[in-house]
């Protein structure tokens, strides 16, 4: 009996800290991603001013209030606009950017390919 | 003189890419307040600083023509400094309701404050935690947020209110 009850013990002890730490995961991957107003160059994950100690009280109560990542971003979004989050959404504002470096890709591909193309046909002949 | 295809293109590449640093390098994104003008500010609850009991909401503030939200603290120089422009709104408007939010202050310090420069303030609210600030898109204190009866944001001011600031408030709220 004394055996079970141990086993019991470990496995809420297990079960809960894991629990925990991936609930902790998560908010400081919001954290990691949400750009600190008043800082330079910092995340709110990285700082401890005023601004980044409140957004995490936010965030944290957000989360247990069980709103999405998605959510939480578009409430800090709707307060601070879009610069607040390093990793932006995709909108017809900065399409070019997600779009431009694979179009680079594909094109300098393409310029490798004639000169290679270029090259060979110059040696054959 | 024969200019390549190639050449034409790094050329055009090189221009596109210098225009957008160059749009990005002149962008300020520091204390961008322009995704909260026009917006409607959320719902919200609020305790007076000295009696837990006593609330102020946005259904509280739709009564007034204008109201504006003041966020202020006592340890907060530019606080002070800003205090005789409220106070000459006070007097001057009354169309202007004046909301005080202490932010992140003890108490007693508050009343000090307000004993000392003048009350201002048609309501103290308390903020102990910088939490509501959050829901009006605060960076720091001072700050002052002017809605109107539509609980619109009209103008909103990150730091102190200087004489240009309390001129246009005076405007806008007309």
């Amino acid at each position: 009996m004394k055996i079970k009850i141990s086993f019991l013990i470990i496995y809420v002890l297990i079960t809960t800290t894991a629990y925990s730490s991936e609930g902790q995961n998560r908010l400081l991957e919001v954290y990691k991603n949400l750009r600190c107003l008043v800082c330079q160059g910092q995340s709110i994950a990285d700082s401890n001013s005023d601004f980044a100690v409140t957004i995490k009280l936010v965030v944290e109560d957000q989360f247990k209030e069980g709103k999405t990542e998605d959510e939480i971003y578009k409430f800090l979004m709707s307060k601070y606009g879009e610069w607040i989050i390093y990793q932006p959404a995709f909108n017809k504002n900065n399409f070019l950017l997600w779009i431009l470096p694979y179009a680079v890709l594909i094109f300098g591909g393409f310029i490798i390919f004639l000169v290679v193309r270029k090259t060979k046909h110059n040696k054959v002949n | 003189m024969k200019i390549s295809i190639s050449k034409i293109i790094i050329f055009s590449f090189t221009i596109f890419f210098l225009s957008v640093f160059w749009q990005g390098l002149k962008k300020n994104n520091n204390y961008d307040t322009k995704s909260l003008i026009g917006s409607r500010i959320t719902s919200f609850q609020i305790k007076e600083i000295n009696n837990n009991d006593q609330y102020i909401s946005e259904v509280d503030l739709k009564k007034n023509k204008f109201t504006l939200i003041n966020f202020f603290a006592s340890w907060c120089a530019p606080c002070r400094a800003e205090h005789k422009y409220l106070l000459n709104l006070s007097n001057k408007n009354k169309e202007i309701e004046i909301i005080g939010i202490n932010f992140k202050d003890k108490k007693s310090n508050a009343n000090n404050f307000l004993s000392e420069l003048g009350n201002p303030y048609n309501f103290v609210g308390k903020d102990m935690n910088g939490k509501i600030s959050i829901l009006f898109g605060v960076y720091g204190i001072p700050e002052s947020i002017l809605v109107n009866s539509d609980l619109i944001v009209i103008k909103k001011i990150v730091g102190p209110i200087d004489k240009d600031q309390y001129n246009e408030i005076l405007q806008l709220a007309q």
